[in-house]
């Protein structure tokens, strides 16, 4: 029933007043209209965000690129057991164990490599870590590297606070 | 014209006989012609971009120029410049390189019959409005070429339509500027002008009711003449590529791109001058700033139709000769007759 009255509508026969669109037409720039003058005085009220020059403000839980947190005397909190690199759904977290000198800390990363590119910023590794060792809240979203090798980023890149996006 | 020939030889001091007055002042006029004609075809680009956009809640150009891109159209006809210039192997070459110049004289020439000022006027000619109509559908010729050389099924579809279109709607064009011809007993734009002084009621659009719809005629009728949205069949980007100009490239397509641009001020230029009361104020018969007055009511029109151009989606061909045929020519012959009867009941015909 529904359906015949959609049908009905479709073949309704314009009568003379409709036919000429005038009344359509008027609207139609009443609206355009509306949207000028509207954006013409409330010109900060467009959702356009003039990107480079302005940023869109981002929650404080916003996963960005990781870091990796130190300790006081400012060596790496992580103790190499491969939480992380094991829940990492895209495998892109790479560690190499080695046996620390403190006999209190079992072990420390040789290295401790992520490949960005691969990285899928689930947040997963972050919530693996029994230390709090690795974090995704530095924020930075805009990564910018000139080859795929630059997107392979090293511990002591990620122990760096360094807050900017290119690499 | 006189006030540019007394200025070269008053304030210049140049010594010229009656042929030098007419070839110095007339370059003259060409020269700032054509200027104004080039600046205002690039300043509408921007301007079109920014209604655009803001009727569409975007900002448009922002980037050139320190303020809202204001610099845009002198970086776009910089990169148009720097683009290399192709004809097609397959092209008619001659025909190809023709079809723009023709074009762009065809937008060039009407303008030496648009009275901007008392006395300011390129050549006061007594067939200034016929000649504006028949120099501009020149135009015609220049979008066939263009379509037939470019050796391209949209082109020459675009070019097909293109003609179709812009011979169909000079009838009404032409016709809803007869009553005010009659109403002025003259063809020559400064009388025209000059007819309609004494206030808002004295303009033919507001005259009397015929010629209200005929200035809606003639303005629906020049927005399809110069190929603009709603009615631009001949460059529907979505079947057609760009229609005529599809192949052209560099600066050839500048051309026709400022073509567009001056087309669409002129015919705003002429519906001031013929129905809005060219340089009259609404109010009272003191001549106040004429060019600047000429000048705001013809670029009111231009953004009314940048306005219409962002608002209504495009006719279909068979819809857009429906209005012209059976719609616009009836109505213009009706308001044609009405008027005249108008005339010979109150005998207010011109001598």
């Amino acid at each position: 029933m529904s359906r015949d009255s959609k049908l009905h509508r479709w073949h309704h026969r314009m009568n003379f007043g409709e036919s000429l669109y005038l009344g359509e037409v008027f609207r139609g720039m009443g609206i355009t209209m509306g949207h000028l003058l509207k954006n013409l005085f409330w010109t900060k009220d467009m959702p356009t965000v003039q990107y480079p020059e302005e940023h869109r403000d981002y929650s404080n839980r916003f996963r960005g690129r990781h870091r990796l947190m130190q300790r006081e005397d400012g060596t790496e909190k992580c103790v190499a057991c491969m939480m992380c690199s094991t829940a990492c759904p895209s495998d892109c977290i790479h560690i190499t164990a080695g046996e620390h000198s403190d006999p209190s800390i079992e072990k420390y990363p040789e290295t401790f490599e992520i490949d960005l590119l691969r990285c899928v910023y689930c947040g997963l590794c972050e919530e693996a870590c029994p230390v709090d060792a690795i974090r995704m809240d530095t924020g930075i979203y805009e990564i910018a590297g000139t080859s795929r090798e630059q997107f392979y980023v090293n511990k002591e890149f990620l122990l760096n606070d360094n807050q900017q996006g290119t690499l | 014209m006189e006030i540019i020939t007394k200025l070269l030889t008053e304030t210049f001091g140049l010594q010229l006989d009656n042929t030098g007055q007419l070839v110095a002042g007339g370059l003259t006029m060409a020269l700032i012609m054509a200027l104004v004609m080039a600046t205002c075809a690039i300043v509408w680009t921007w301007a079109e971009r920014k209604v655009a956009g803001f009727i569409q809640s975007r900002y448009g150009p922002m980037r050139v120029g320190k303020y809202h891109g204001a610099l845009q159209p002198v970086a776009d006809m910089v990169k148009i410049l720097g683009k290399e210039d192709i004809i097609p192997d397959d092209a008619d070459k001659p025909l190809f390189v023709l079809a723009p110049i023709i074009i762009f004289i065809a937008s060039l020439l009407p303008w030496a019959a648009v009275p901007f000022a008392p006395g300011f006027i390129a050549s006061d000619m007594d067939l200034g409005l016929f000649y504006i109509f028949a120099v501009s559908s020149g135009a015609i010729v220049g979008i066939l070429m263009a379509g037939w050389a470019s050796n391209n099924k949209w082109a020459l579809y675009g070019a097909a339509r293109g003609a179709a279109q812009m011979v169909s709607y000079e009838i009404p064009l032409a016709l809803a500027t007869i009553p005010v011809v009659m109403r002025t007993g003259s063809l020559n734009m400064n009388d025209i002008v000059i007819g309609q002084q004494g206030g808002i009621f004295h303009w033919n659009a507001f005259h009397d009711p015929f010629l209200f719809v005929a200035f809606m005629i003639y303005f629906i009728s020049s927005i399809a003449e110069v190929n603009r949205g709603p009615f631009d069949m001949p460059e529907t980007e979505s079947e057609l590529v760009a229609g005529y100009h599809t192949e052209y490239t560099g600066m050839r397509f500048a051309l026709f791109f400022l073509s567009e641009y001056a087309n669409l001020f002129l015919v705003s230029c002429i519906a001031t001058a013929v129905f809005l009361g060219g340089w009259n104020l609404p109010v009272g018969n003191a001549v106040v700033l004429p060019g600047l007055v000429f000048l705001a009511k013809a670029v009111l029109l231009v953004l009314i139709q940048i306005w219409i151009r962002w608002t209504l989606p495009r006719l279909r061909v068979d819809q857009l000769m429906h209005v012209c045929w059976k719609v616009l020519i009836p109505l213009s012959l009706l308001c044609l007759l009405g008027s005249g009867i108008l005339l010979m009941v109150s005998g207010e015909i011109a001598a």
